[in-house]
């Protein structure tokens, strides 16, 4: 196995993923599978080699500095899971 | 303070530029709107939008950039910092990290030893601010606004070259002064568009290793600073004197209690997982841009405050407090070239009587009540002699309550001041009269009764006889008698 | 006219009859919704059917034919892949994380394609947020594939494959990251076209993969595919990566001949892991663009066995990050009972997304995490470039580069879930085109055991022109488009 347990436990809180114990084993293997696979990898001689971020070279395109998106917030809450006086709720947080 | 102690301080200022709309939407980043009213898809992270980057927040970093004489990158980057709270809408934040659009830029301070301290700017990056988590609002929720999440930012990270906290603060005044000038922030603290964070440790002096630092969060004045890295620096030297260890943590400064407080550190230490944002391209600079847009700087503060020494050959302290404001130096300047009187002259009165009605009245320069030529007329009166610097303020209030012009004030109430000697003998010979025994003491030898004689003179006058000649007068009189 | 011939006919041929007046956008639009009502049961192409939406959407295209302004799409019925945002209906990625989600905007695809006349009936079921090869992945449950309904039609877009091959729809649109659209066409006798990386804008279309996500097209002729790609691309304001690159007339330059084509042949296609079946019949395909007129060369894509490795590093790593905003905060699935926020985002994103998913956000945040950055994320960067410039290499000598689009005829549901790799395996041939953002497309290319398998052309940066030329030629010549599943003639 190339990944453990703990490595998999902290990659999930790092994603914020809970998993399920019954197949957690399962997970890693899979994990584990996918990094074994990946790691061909390594045999690519890429000594100053410019990474590719991106499959054209272009630059960035600037957009003029206008106000062009309306309040449209009673329509967009409409997804959210729960909303009051126009704020998002979310657990209490402590700090 | 510090004694065996070197301290050294790193800022990490964010300054939020002028912007109408956010740095990657057509969203406006007007201040107070209701909650979440200023959040369009795009802030709000919502599945299948994208990110256009605003021409207005490269612009802007790049005026930085020269001002601070850094080197502009050709070619700056984008990159996604990850981490989850709910007032990052998308999981992650678009800042720039390997590839920041300005390096390696300078500001000179007045240092604590009083000569210029030159401060090493390590970089000045774009990025999108978060939203706001309301704690207070709810009992069992926090509720997210996000109107802020998408607001840009230059976020301004020095070397850590400050050695106390008032360096620290001359620091951060200097660059709050800089984006005012600039044009390219508002730095309104209380509206969180300028704010600052500060890495703070210390060492051994003569100890050339970095001692472990701690990063105090939620500076949000000036003042703020000044207390908050002074009790931090006592803290760190107790716990080390204590062969104690300092902890790399981050700390909340709590003004009411005036203390530093460690913030619960998080269910684990932060992997930010950086990486080149995909939806963005890179922001590309030609030389011409770049020149361009360094034509189109203005004046300043440094330049401004050497050419006010030289030009109107101020006290340099004057020429700083001018300075410290584009308003109030183009108020001063205005005035002083409408005005005959020395620039000196008008410089105290900016500084004087006029700063202490605008404080009085918390009004700002550009909504004086008296403009740049009126106080102009006022001390041109005064140079001239036609009133006296005493008469010059009752008529600098009648001007404040909008009474006219110093000119008009001066002959509607009769305030010219008398200098013709024939009057002024004439009143001189009547107080003398009116007085024999104190002009007995005086000639007995009590001259500092002088004064009181002058006094005299100076009532009958209502104050505007010339008070050199009054003196010369009596004194003529006295003497031959 | 009968219904029969209405499903029959491609996208041209109803715009024809339409303007002929032979019959209206409103019967043509009621006789494919009755076909998806009668067969989808079995199929499970549709996510979600429009019915009344797209009944309205008829008249009011008939009503603009009568006043004579119709748009070059006018009443010709499309569905969409439901990664794309639809303004007012359900968008769910096939995810339990979005089967609320309502869309309040409309993708960009789907306004230039409305605005064209297009009708909407529905959309069309996937792999879960686009990560899987069999759409097997589906919130919504698999697809069934027309030719054999044991098999599986491909995947990502294997919903729109199915209903454009089951002739529920002439044309549907997908999205290709790694292979999505063409290798569900070739599995489903149908033309799938990945246009080139910012070609077709991206906003409104889920990422996945924002470096190698494209939208493209599903359809039963070449012809069809050049018709919609016409609507669909060009610069979009709202999308940084979308290129202001002008758009030709494709439908208007198809052309026959093939002379003074030249294509190159890759040597590494036809190495151990490509099924004999596949292998013949691809290599039949060669001999009949040779026939007509094209000259064939070898080429050498010597990183190609690595195409596949640097895809799932590159496409996890984005996915990783991409898929962050889906916490249960302002849309979407939030999970019940929560005590407090990091149980919300634990179980929120542990029971919305299903486990391909979940294992490709941490197969991304893995590599991406603190210490292994380099050894994967980077270097997969590297590699990346290294298979671009062998690309860069190949077009030096050919104008398109042919093969097959997938190793194997459709496969079994369920036979290749238990393995990741043998699943990613599927996309060896595809993948080099989203890593080096170029244009391909999947052309039928006959069968093997009543199965269909496709012929894969891929072209220069903007070259969609050559290849939509290549397949139009070949499929007249070939005629393996026109071949039609028992059960859906
Ligand atoms: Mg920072
Ligand atoms: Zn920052």
């Amino acid at each position: 196995m190339s990944l453990d347990r703990d490595q998999v436990r902290h990659i999930a809180m790092l994603a914020r993923l809970e998993l399920s114990d019954d197949d957690f084993a399962d997970t890693v293997a899979k994990l584990s599978r996918i990094v074994d696979f990946v790691d061909q990898l390594s045999r690519a001689a890429t000594d100053d080699v410019v990474p590719m971020a991106h499959p054209l070279n272009m630059n960035q395109r600037l957009r003029p500095d206008r106000v062009t998106e309306p309040n449209e917030r009673d329509e967009i809450q409409k997804n959210a899971a729960a909303v009051a006086d126009g704020m998002y709720l979310v657990p209490k947080v402590i700090e | 303070m510090s004694g065996a102690w070197e301290v050294v301080i790193g800022l990490e200022i964010h300054a939020q530029l002028a912007t109408e709309s956010k740095i990657f939407s057509g969203a406006s980043t007007a201040y107070g709107a209701g909650p979440n009213t200023q959040a369009c898809l795009i802030d709000l992270g919502y599945p299948g939008v994208l990110p256009v980057l605003n021409k207005e927040v490269v612009r802007m970093a790049v005026m930085f950039g020269i001002a601070i004489n850094a080197t502009i990158a050709r070619r700056s980057v984008f990159a996604r910092k990850n981490y989850f709270y709910p007032d990052l809408p998308k999981g992650y934040q678009i800042s720039q990290y390997e590839l920041p659009i300005v390096e390696h830029g300078e500001l000179l301070i007045a240092g604590d030893d009083g000569t210029p301290k030159r401060i090493g700017i390590t970089r000045a990056h774009l990025e999108e601010d978060a939203g706001k988590s309301v704690h207070e609002a709810f009992d069992r929720y926090t509720g997210i606004d996000l109107n802020r999440a998408g607001t840009p930012l230059l976020e301004i990270v020095s070397e850590p070259e400050l050695r106390s906290a008032t360096e620290a603060v001359a620091y951060m005044r200097k660059i709050h002064t800089l984006v005012r000038y600039l044009g390219i922030s508002d730095g309104n603290m209380q509206e969180g568009s300028f704010r600052c964070d500060a890495n703070v440790s210390v060492r051994p002096r003569g100890d050339d290793r970095l001692g472990t630092r701690t990063e105090l969060k939620n500076l949000n004045s000036f003042r703020f600073v000044e207390k908050a890295i002074n009790f931090e620096i006592e803290r760190q030297i107790d716990v080390l004197e204590d062969g104690g260890e300092i902890v790399q943590e981050t700390r909340l400064y709590d003004a009411d209690r005036d203390e530093t407080r460690s913030m619960r550190s998080k269910e684990e230490a932060n992997d930010y997982r950086y990486f080149p944002d995909p939806d963005l391209l890179p922001v590309e600079l030609t030389d011409a841009y770049i020149e361009t847009v360094g034509k189109s700087l203005p004046e300043l503060p440094d330049a401004k405050q050497r050419r006010f020494i030289d030009e109107f050959d101020l006290r340099s302290e004057d020429a700083a407090i001018l300075t410290a404001s584009r308003q109030l130096a183009d108020f001063f300047e205005a005035a002083a070239r409408a005005a005959t009187a020395k620039p000196q002259l008008v410089a105290n009165w900016v500084i004087g009587d006029l700063t202490g009605a605008l404080n009085r009245e918390g009004l700002d320069i550009e909504r004086s009540r008296i403009g740049a030529a009126a106080l102009a007329g006022l001390v041109n009166r005064i140079a001239d002699q036609t009133i006296s610097g005493k008469i010059a303020k009752e008529v600098f209030d009648a001007m404040w309550r909008g009474e006219g012009s110093a000119d008009a004030i001066i002959d509607t109430r009769g305030l010219r001041q008398i200098t013709d000697s024939s009057a002024i003998d004439a009143v001189v010979r009547r107080v003398i009269d009116a007085h024999p025994e104190q002009v007995a003491q005086y000639r007995a030898g009590k001259t500092k009764l002088l004064g009181f004689l002058v006094g005299q003179v100076m009532k009958e006058t209502g104050g505007k006889a010339n008070p050199a000649q009054v003196n010369a007068a009596l004194r003529k009189e006295l003497d031959a008698g | 006219m009968t219904e029969r011939d209405l499903h029959q006919m491609t996208l041209t041929d109803l715009a024809a009859g339409l303007a002929a007046g032979d019959f209206t956008s409103a019967e043509l639009t009621r006789a494919l919704l009755e076909r998806i009502e009668a067969l989808d049961e079995s199929l499970n192409a549709f996510v979600t059917v429009t019915a009344e939406l797209a009944m309205a959407a008829a008249a009011e295209a008939d009503a603009a034919r009568a006043a004579g302004r119709a748009g070059s799409l006018n009443g010709l019925p499309i569905a969409h892949k439901d990664i794309f945002c639809t303004r007012g209906v359900k968008t769910t990625c096939a995810s339990r994380m979005l089967d609320n989600f309502v869309a309040p905007y409309d993708a960009t695809v789907v306004a230039r394609l409305a605005d064209a006349g297009a009708i909407m009936l529905g959309k069309t079921n996937m792999d879960e947020f686009a990560m899987g090869s069999s759409n097997e992945t589906s919130f919504y449950g698999p697809v069934h594939n027309p030719w054999d309904g044991e098999r599986s039609p491909g995947g990502s877009s294997g919903g729109s494959a199915a209903a454009v091959a089951a002739r529920l729809v002439p044309a549907a649109t997908g999205t290709d990251t790694g292979g999505s659209i063409r290798q569900p066409a070739a599995l489903t006798n149908t033309i799938g076209l990945k246009p080139t990386y910012g070609r077709v804008s991206r906003y409104g279309m889920i990422a996945f993969a924002s470096s190698l996500d494209q939208a493209g097209v599903i359809t039963r002729s070449t012809a069809d595919a050049a018709l919609m790609l016409g609507v669909m691309a060009g610069l979009d304001e709202r999308d940084s990566t979308s290129v202001d690159h002008p758009v030709p007339d494709y439908v208007g330059n198809l052309r026959e001949s093939l002379a003074g084509i030249r294509i190159g042949v890759v040597r590494q296609h036809f190495d151990a892991g490509l099924d004999d079946g596949c292998a013949a019949v691809t290599r039949d395909a060669l001999a009949v663009l040779e026939s007509l007129g094209a000259t064939l060369s070898e080429v050498d894509l010597p990183n190609l066995d690595l195409s596949v490795p640097t895809y799932y590093v590159v496409a996890p790593a984005e996915c990783s990050s991409n898929l962050s905003r889906f916490d249960g905060v302002r849309f979407g699935y939030r999970a019940q009972g929560i005590e407090d926020l990091l149980e919300m985002y634990c179980r929120t994103r542990g029971e919305g997304f299903g486990d391909e998913v979940k294992r490709r956000i941490m197969t991304g945040t893995y590599v991406l995490s603190a210490g292994y950055y380099d050894a994967y994320y980077l270097k997969a960067q590297q590699v990346r470039q290294l298979i671009a410039a062998d690309f860069r290499r190949a077009f030096e000598q050919v104008d398109v580069i042919a093969g097959p689009t997938s190793p194997t005829p459709a496969f079994k549901l369920g036979d290749k879930t238990d393995d990741p790799i043998t699943m990613y395996l599927n996309d060896i041939y595809t993948i080099g085109a989203n890593l080096a953002g170029l244009p391909a497309i999947s052309v039928p290319g006959g069968f093997v055991d009543n199965l269909p398998v496709g012929l894969h052309l891929v072209g220069t940066h903007f070259g969609e022109q050559v290849i939509l030329d290549c397949a139009h030629a070949y499929e007249r010549q070939a005629n393996w488009a026109s071949e039609c599943p028992e059960g859906y003639l």
